[in-house]
């Protein structure tokens, strides 16, 4: 009976907690005003994603950004960058104000060590209460000070089923470096991406700052270059689709909506790991409209509006809530929303030391410069057709001035 | 030239002009394909202009180009006629220092113009920042966008416009001006009834080049450009960019359309100019 | 009228808009991100030497092959009727109007693995040809775009040659090719020189032709610096150095031309753009 009366009395307490925190939770988002606040004040909002990053209406889900501007009054700038250091350029380099940006782990890591990002105001973020536990208080940024997340997932090979033989298996990172793909893979083209699958490759760890390490997957990288077609981003949706390579290395959330538009398409996750990325919601220095920026992160987290993004775009989101909003479909796609076990063998990238991401920035370049196709004929060519045009010009010149002496004197 | 000369010669240009235009009318004819698909036709359809017309940011884009295009090339236009007349009385040295410079704008390769206004406008911003903090001013930032778009687009416009009126100030004949001194007039009527209208078609011509070449910039606009002005032309590079829309080809289709009717008019207007032209010589000669 | 003073305000905005950035350019070319003295950039250009004799070849084949092309036709366009030649020139600008970077694309379309070409060469059991993303390909975007600028001057200094001198000539005995040799030639080497650099500047500084139809694989020096500025590898010091060194190129050419093409102005050839 006491054992009974204690079960209950804590029951009890628990429900009073629970409700307690439900309020307090409740409290500033269902506060009347807070998506109103700004209305009519004529603010706007510049906002920097990557591309094919955002439900736009298409599809019939919601258009978030104007749903954004309708419920608050506020204008939304909308424009996109390829990669992380596309972004990290783009702020360094000065000029453009941006108010909310959604980098990767390593770069809001890197961003808060340059001090380029503005502490957030958690008690203008009700929403961060949404986000599943998991996802808080990520190494990249221990107390959530500087992010909210936004979406996750891994990176795998997209591949066409058409064009690779019927019983090959993709088990490995290896299949990138096959010669019978010659001219028929894509690769990443950005330097973090592109590095980390050369290093899963070797083994190496994904944020190796070893400088023999980083070269051997530089020498990779240039071997495999002969056999890669282009060195895309966004461009690898068209592609892909439209069977124009058989391989690329990508990330799974655009790798299922490929596979939804053409069902020759298939998705492998090498055996050797792959990277976990998590992409987050920050504003960068010199914004200065922080609290509006601080309530589009806030409505990212709705719910909805985080389910509407997660299936249009096909990346996870850390929302707990709006995971029972999406498709049910979707939410058991295992490319997504993968294993466990799957998950145990993924990497993430953390930020760099200042040196290493020097030395990958050069690597990359030299990567891209380097030519090992380069003509032999090249130097020689040039040099013989500048001497025959010298000579040339010098002949005709002479011959014209001896006419005219011919001819005057 | 024979015959058969004259075969080759049409044919010649025969191919060059389908090379010309092969690419652009595949492009338009794919913009009535109903699938996305780049390669195969399945049906015809008007959806994918109806989809641009509702496309906010293409709209907007083209506000922003029209905007700034206006704003860039009415200021290359005053700025550089006057800067020509200027040039016209100025002594040898001078002027060809000073035309030298003007020409660095055209015959720069343009990246190297967009990366130096790139440079500039970010100094100009430390400057700024430095002033407003060391001395408590407040002068407002220059940020990238709009200001810079223009700004940059003016500088690039104006060798256009003094290339273009510099030959007709010499065409001119400077006696009429001195006539119309010596008649009375003060020097501001002589310039403005007299040597206005001699050198209008040259302003004309400075002011539709600039426009031209404000609607079609690509690369300056690129290193300047801010994120709440994109022009046409910028919106078109994250387009080509993205999963592939025809969108593209019907933008592309109507740009090729508005080309076209733009220059048939141009073209007609000149042939009747000719006309007239001819007709007046007759009677002239008749006379 | 007199007066000079009316070229003041364009001389302070030359001063701030044309001078100043370049300058600004040489600077961060000289320093080091803190803004002290280094030569540690422009040594560095060494690095890219494949960068830049790649992009100054691919340049000068795209200009020969314009210049091959436009020759014969800014002739023929020249020789022609009136009517007749203001439709072929209205023919030659059109496309030029039209966006490059539309332009560009358009090609993407054709020349890809499933592209028109190669379906259209699948009827005949021929191919397919891997031509997106080669050289070739980067190469016919440059003559693609470039192409109506050699064109127009060529014709414009063409028209200026009166067709009594062409007759005077073959009435004096002079066969076609002689007349071509001695009269035709050196009376169109202004507008050669004014094409061949109109097509040759923008052909060795692209940065968007080399990544759309080049796979972004084989960067050329307008890739490379827009890199450094706005792409992966942020080094604005670098991208400035880079740039000097295009800078130099594109100079030490155009002093070459100037060299042996005559001392012709290139005002006029310029305003036929």
């Amino acid at each position: 009976m006491r054992k009974l009366f204690i079960l209950l009395m804590l029951c009890f307490v628990c429900l009073m907690l629970s409700l307690l925190v439900y309020a307090e939770l409740e409290d500033p988002s269902t506060a009347e005003d807070y998506y109103t606040r700004f209305m009519g004040q004529n603010i706007s909002l510049n906002v920097y994603n990557w591309g094919e990053y955002i439900s736009d209406g298409n599809y019939d889900l919601m258009n978030v950004n104007a749903e954004f501007e309708a419920l608050t009054g506020i204008r939304v700038y909308y424009t996109t960058y390829a990669t992380n250091e596309e972004l990290y350029s783009k702020l360094r380099g000065g000029g453009a104000s941006y108010d909310v940006i959604i980098p990767s782990d390593y770069m809001i890591s890197r961003m808060i060590i340059e001090d380029m990002l503005e502490p957030l105001d958690l008690a203008n973020i009700p929403n961060l209460s949404e986000v599943g536990d998991e996802f808080l208080n990520p190494s990249y940024d221990p107390d959530n000070r500087y992010s909210v997340p936004y979406m996750w997932g891994i990176t795998g090979i997209i591949y066409n089923t058409t064009m690779i033989d019927e019983d090959e298996e993709i088990t490995s990172w290896d299949i990138l470096w096959d010669q019978r793909f010659m001219g028929q893979i894509l690769m990443f083209s950005n330097q973090r991406d592109a590095f980390g699958i050369a290093q899963f490759r070797r083994g190496f760890s994904a944020n190796t700052t070893d400088p023999d390490e980083l070269k051997a997957c530089l020498d990779d990288l240039k071997e495999q270059k002969l056999l890669v077609q282009a060195y895309v981003m966004d461009e690898i949706f068209d592609k892909m689709l439209g069977g124009e390579a058989a391989l690329a290395p990508y990330y799974a959330g655009d790798a299922m909506i490929m596979m939804e538009e053409n069902p020759d398409l298939d998705f492998a996750i090498p055996e050797e790991g792959v990277n976990f990325f998590v992409d987050a919601a920050c504003i960068p220095k010199g914004s200065r409209r922080k609290q509006a920026a601080e309530m589009y992160i806030n409505f990212l987290c709705e719910p909805e509006v985080s389910a509407a993004n997660s299936e249009y775009i096909g990346y996870a989101t850390p929302i707990t809530k709006a995971l029972e909003l999406v498709d049910e479909e979707f939410a058991e796609n295992p490319i997504v929303f993968p294993s466990e076990e799957i998950l145990a063998n993924t990497e993430t990238f953390t930020s760099l030391p200042r040196e290493t991401n020097l030395l990958l920035d050069g690597y990359w370049t030299q990567l891209l410069s380097s030519d090992e196709n380069y003509s032999r004929l090249l130097v020689p060519v040039m040099l013989f057709s500048g001497i025959i045009l010298v000579v040339g010009i010098n002949v005709y010149r002479a011959m014209n001035k001896k006419k005219k002496q011919k001819y005057y004197f | 030239m024979t015959n058969k000369l004259r075969w080759y010669a049409k044919t010649y240009i025969g191919f060059i002009l389908a090379f010309f235009y092969i690419p652009i009318l595949v492009m338009i004819a794919y913009s009535f394909n109903e699938s996305k698909s780049r390669t195969f036709f399945t049906g015809f359809t008007l959806d994918w202009y109806n989809r641009l017309f509702t496309n906010d940011l293409i709209i907007s884009s083209l506000q922003n180009t029209l905007i700034i295009a206006f704003a860039a090339s009415i200021t290359a236009t005053v700025i550089g006629t006057a800067a020509a007349i200027g040039l016209y009385n100025m002594n040898k040295w001078l002027k060809s220092v000073m035309l030298n410079f003007t020409y660095l704008p055209i015959v720069n390769p343009e990246i190297i113009t967009g990366v130096s206004f790139m440079l500039l406008f970010v100094s100009i911003q430390a400057l700024i920042e430095g002033i407003n903090t060391s001395f408590g001013a407040a002068i407002p930032m220059l940020e990238f966008g709009r200001a810079t778009l223009i700004l940059a687009h003016i500088t690039f416009c104006l060798p256009y416009v003094i290339l273009n009126v510099m030959p007709k100030l010499r065409q001119m004949d400077k006696n009429i001006y001195e006539a119309a001194l010596d008649l009375g007039c003060n020097e501001w009527q002589a310039f403005y009834k007299i040597v206005v209208p001699d050198i209008m078609p040259g302003i004309i011509a400075g002011f539709l080049t600039s426009f031209t070449m404000s609607l079609d910039d690509f690369i300056i606009s690129y290193f300047v450009t801010g994120p709440t002005s994109q022009t046409l032309p910028i919106t078109i590079f994250s387009m080509t960019r993205r999963r592939v829309s025809p969108e593209i080809n019907a933008l592309s289709a109507i740009i090729f359309v508005v080309v076209l009717l733009v220059l048939l008019t141009l073209n007609f207007y000149d042939i009747r100019r000719e006309k007239h032209m001819l007709k007046r010589m007759e009677v002239r000669s008749r006379a | 009228m007199k007066n000079k003073s009316s070229a003041f305000p364009y001389g302070v905005w030359m001063v701030i808009f044309i001078v100043l950035p370049l300058l600004l350019v040489g600077y961060f070319a000289f320093t080091t991100e803190d803004g002290a003295p280094t030569m540690e950039n422009i040594s560095k250009v060494g690095e890219f030497m494949p960068v830049l004799m790649r992009s100054v070849w691919y340049a000068v084949v795209a200009t020969v092959v314009c210049l091959v092309i436009a020759y014969p036709l800014g002739y023929l366009i020249s020789r022609g009727a009136g009517s007749r030649r203001r439709t072929l020139l209205m023919l030659v600008i059109l496309p030029m109007w039209m966006n490059f970077l539309l332009r560009t694309y358009a090609w993407m379309t054709l020349l890809e693995n499933n592209g028109l070409i190669n379906r259209f060469l699948g009827f005949f059991n021929v191919g397919p040809f891997e031509m997106i993303n080669t050289s070739g390909a980067v190469i016919l975007g440059m003559v693609y775009n470039y192409m109506p600028f050699m064109i127009l001057p060529l014709y414009a200094v063409m028209s200026k040659i009166d067709q009594t001198t062409l007759e005077a000539a073959q009435d004096l005995g002079s066969s076609f090719v002689s007349t071509f040799a001695r009269v035709i030639l050196p009376l169109s080497m202004p507008g050669v020189k004014t094409g061949i650099i109109m097509v040759f500047v923008p052909s060795v500084s692209t940065f968007i032709i080399s990544r759309m139809l080049g796979g972004g694989g084989n960067l050329l020096i307008g890739d490379l610096i827009e890199l450094q500025f706005l792409g992966n590898a942020y080094n604005p010091n670098l991208g400035a150095a880079i740039s000097l060194v295009l800078l130099v190129i594109v100079l030490l050419c155009m002093s070459l031309l100037n060299q042996f093409g005559g001392e012709e102005e290139m005002e006029g050839a310029l305003l036929d753009k």
